[in-house]
C-alpha cells in the first residue's frame, strides 16, 4: 500500500498556554476526500492550521509525501502546493473576484498566463464568478464568497486542498449547489483533481462527500476509516458523534 | 486571455468620489473667509504643495501600518536624514544652485533627492532589522522603540551636521513667484506639487497595475492569508519599509526646501501630521493618505491665515470631524 499524501504522527499543539492538539494521528490518502468530524473545540482547526504552519506543532511530524513540513514556514508549505480555505474563508474584500484569483495563481504575473481551460472548467462550477469578474470580493453573498474561496484554492493545480468548514453559515439550497461542485473537483479531470481534507460539522455533507473519515475529540482523532462504515453504523454515529444519520434524513 | 465577462456581467463597483470632492468643498467653503480671490488662490496652492508633500512622507507610513500591524514613530528620522543629505549634497552642488539655468538647478534638486532617498532607505533596511522586527505584534513595544530609535536618530544627526538650524534655500530659479494676473504662486511649491503628483500617481499604477501591488493590498487586508497563498510577506514588508523609508527621505528633502531651512526635530516636528494623515485616510489605505494629506494641507493654510490661534487645533479638529462623520477614515481598508 502507499503512503498517504500527507501523515499527521503524534501532532501536539499549543496556542499560548493552552494544549489543543493532544498527539494527532491522521492519514490522508492521496485521491480521496477525506473528512474531518468532531464536536465544537475538538481540535478540527487547529489540525488544518498547523498542517498550514499557520500555529506550529509543539511536538510529532507532518509529513507531506514522507517528507517534514512542520518546521517549514506557512508560504514554503503552501509552495509545495497545498491549499487552504480557511473557515472565515480569506476572501480579500477590497479586491474584485478577479484580482483574488489572480493573486492566487502564484505563476502567473497577469491575468493573460491563467490557464484559460483551467478558468474556464472554475466558471462552469461557479458561474457567479463570471459574473461577478470586477466587482468587490467583499460585496459577494456569503455563498458566493464561498466559492470564490474554493475557485482561489483550484485556480493553479494543487496536491492537496485543506477546506475548513465550508458550507457553515450557508442556506440549504446553496449547500447543495456546494456540495455538486465539490464533488465535481472530487471527481475532477486530469490535472483539476485534488486529494481534500474537508472539516465538516454536517454530516449529510460529510457522507456526500467523503471517501474517508476521521472523527476527533478532545484534540485526537478517535475514529479513522472509511465514510462507508460510519455511515452505515448508527450506533458508531452515535457513539462518535451523538446523533444517527438516520435522525437527520 | 481577455477578461471573461458574460453579457449578463455585474458592472464594477461605483468610485466613493465622496472624500475628493470634500477637498474641493474645503476649498471653496474657505474663498468667502479668506475674502481675497488672490489670496485664497496663493494659500490653496502653498497648501495642495504642503498636503502633497506630507503625502510622500506619510504613504510609506500608511502601508507599513496596514501591512505588518507596525507603528513607526520613528518614521521622522527618515524625514531628518533626507533633509541634513540635501543640505550637504546641494552645498556640494553649489555651481548648480547658484546657476541661473533651470536645467541646473533641477539637476541639483535631483541628485539632492535621489541621495536622500538612498540614505532613507538603506537606514531603513537598519532600522526594520534591528529595530521593528524584533518588536512584530507588540504595539507597546513599537511605540517606545521606534519614538526611542528617532530620539538616537536625531542625536547622530547632531553629531554629524551639528544642532543648529541650517538654511537650505530652494536653487535660484525656483526661488521667488510666478505671477499670474495678482495671484503669487511661488514657484518650488509648483515642483513640489508635480513631484507629489507623480509619487501619487506612480504608487496608484504599482498597487493596482502590477502583481506585486496586488499583494501589497491583499496584505494590508489579510497577512495570514497572503502567507497561505505562498508569498513571502515578511519580505514584502521589508521592501515596503525601505520604499517607505525612501519616499520619506524625499519627503524631507521636499520639506527642507519647502520650509527653506533644516534642523535636527523636523521630523518630530513633521509626525503628528503624519499620524493624522493616515488616521483620517483610513490606517492603509494609499488613496485616504492622498486625501487626508490634501486636507490636512489646505487647512492648516487656510486656519494659519484666517484664525492663526486655531491654527494649531486644526488638523486635530479635522480628524476629530473625519472620524465622528467616517469612523474608519475616509478611504477604509476592508477587512475580508
Amino acid at each position: 500500500m502507499s503512503p498517504p499524501l500527507l501523515r499527521l504522527e503524534g501532532v501536539h499543539t499549543h496556542i499560548g498556554a493552552y494544549h489543543i492538539l493532544h498527539g494527532v494521528d491522521l492519514d490522508v490518502p492521496e485521491g480521496e476526500v477525506t473528512m474531518l468530524l468532531g464536536r465544537n473545540g475538538a481540535g478540527k482547526t487547529t489540525t488544518l492550521r498547523t498542517v498550514m504552519g499557520l500555529w506550529r506543532a509543539s511536538a510529532g511530524r507532518v509529513l507531506l509525501e514522507q517528507r517534514p513540513i512542520q518546521a517549514l514556514p506557512t508560504p514554503e508549505i503552501a509552495r509545495a502546493d497545498i491549499a487552504y480555505v480557511p473557515e472565515n474563508m480569506g476572501i480579500f474584500g477590497a479586491l474584485t473576484v478577479r484580482e483574488n484569483l489572480l493573486l492566487a495563481a502564484r505563476r502567473a504575473r497577469s491575468l493573460d498566463e491563467l490557464d484559460t481551460a483551467r478558468l474556464e472548467w472554475l466558471f462552469g462550477l461557479f458561474p457567479a464568478l463570471r459574473k461577478f469578474w470586477l466587482y468587490p470580493a467583499g460585496k459577494l453573498s456569503g455563498g458566493q464568497k464561498q466559492m470564490l474561496a474554493i475557485a482561489r484554492a483550484m485556480v493553479e493545480p494543487r496536491r492537496l486542498l485543506l477546506i475548513d468548514e465550508p458550507t457553515k453559515g450557508l442556506a440549504p439550497a446553496i449547500i447543495n449547489k456546494l456540495i455538486e461542485s465539490l464533488q465535481e473537483i472530487k471527481r475532477g479531470r486530469d490535472g483539476m483533481r485534488a486529494t481534500v481534507l474537508l472539516v465538516e460539522q454536517n454530516f449529510m455533507v460529510a457522507r456526500a462527500l467523503g471517501d474517508r473519515v476521521a472523527v476527533m475529540d478532545d484534540g485526537r482523532v478517535v475514529h479513522a476509516g472509511r465514510m462507508a462504515e460510519l455511515a452505515g453504523d448508527e450506533a458508531l454515529q452515535q457513539r462518535l458523534l451523538g446523533l444517527s444519520l438516520a435522525a437527520h434524513q | 486571455m481577455s477578461a471573461p465577462i458574460a453579457s449578463d456581467a455585474v458592472p464594477k463597483a461605483r468610485f466613493d468620489l465622496i472624500p475628493l470632492l470634500l477637498i474641493a468643498a474645503v476649498a471653496l467653503a474657505a474663498l468667502p473667509l479668506v475674502g481675497s480671490a488672490t489670496s485664497w488662490a496663493t494659500l490653496t496652492l502653498a497648501g495642495l504643495a504642503m498636503g502633497l508633500i506630507i503625502f510622500v512622507i506619510a504613504s510609506g507610513l500608511t502601508l507599513v501600518f496596514g501591512l505588518m500591524d507596525v507603528l513607526n514613530f520613528g518614521h521622522g528620522v527618515f524625514i531628518a536624514l533626507g533633509a541634513f543629505v540635501a543640505t550637504t549634497v546641494m552645498g556640494a552642488m553649489g555651481g548648480f544652485v547658484a546657476s541661473p539655468s533651470l536645467g541646473a538647478n533641477l539637476v541639483a534638486v535631483g541628485v539632492a533627492a535621489l541621495t536622500g532617498m538612498v540614505a532613507a532607505a538603506a537606514l531603513g533596511l537598519v532600522f526594520e532589522r534591528v529595530l521593528v522586527r524584533p518588536v512584530y505584534g507588540m504595539h507597546l513595544k513599537q511605540i517606545l522603540i521606534t519614538m526611542g530609535g528617532m530620539i538616537i536618530g536625531e542625536e547622530l544627526i547632531k553629531l554629524v551636521w551639528g544642532a543648529q538650524m541650517i538654511p537650505l534655500q530652494p536653487p535660484e530659479s525656483l526661488r521667488g513667484a510666478l505671477l499670474l494676473g495678482d495671484v503669487a504662486i511661488e514657484k518650488f511649491r509648483l515642483l513640489a506639487v508635480a513631484i507629489g503628483l507623480v509619487v501619487f500617481a506612480a504608487l496608484l499604477w504599482l498597487l493596482n497595475r502590477t502583481k506585486l501591488g496586488l499583494l501589497i493590498r491583499a496584505g494590508v487586508q489579510d497577512r495570514e492569508m497572503v502567507e497561505s497563498l505562498g508569498y513571502r510577506i515578511r519580505r514584502l514588508f521589508v521592501a515596503v519599509f525601505v520604499a517607505g523609508s525612501a519616499l520619506a527621505g524625499l519627503g524631507g528633502v521636499l520639506w527642507g526646501l519647502y520650509q527653506q531651512s533644516v534642523m535636527p526635530q523636523i521630523g518630530a516636528q513633521v509626525n503628528t501630521l503624519l499620524f493624522i494623515v493616515i488616521i483620517i485616510g483610513g490606517l492603509g489605505s494609499t488613496l485616504g493618505c492622498f486625501a487626508g494629506a490634501l486636507l490636512v494641507g489646505l487647512m492648516a493654510n487656510y486656519c494659519g491665515f484666517i484664525a492663526p490661534k486655531a491654527a494649531l487645533f486644526s488638523n486635530i479638529g479635522l480628524m476629530v470631524a473625519v472620524l465622528l462623520w467616517r469612523p474608519q477614515g475616509l478611504y477604509p481598508v476592508s477587512q475580508r
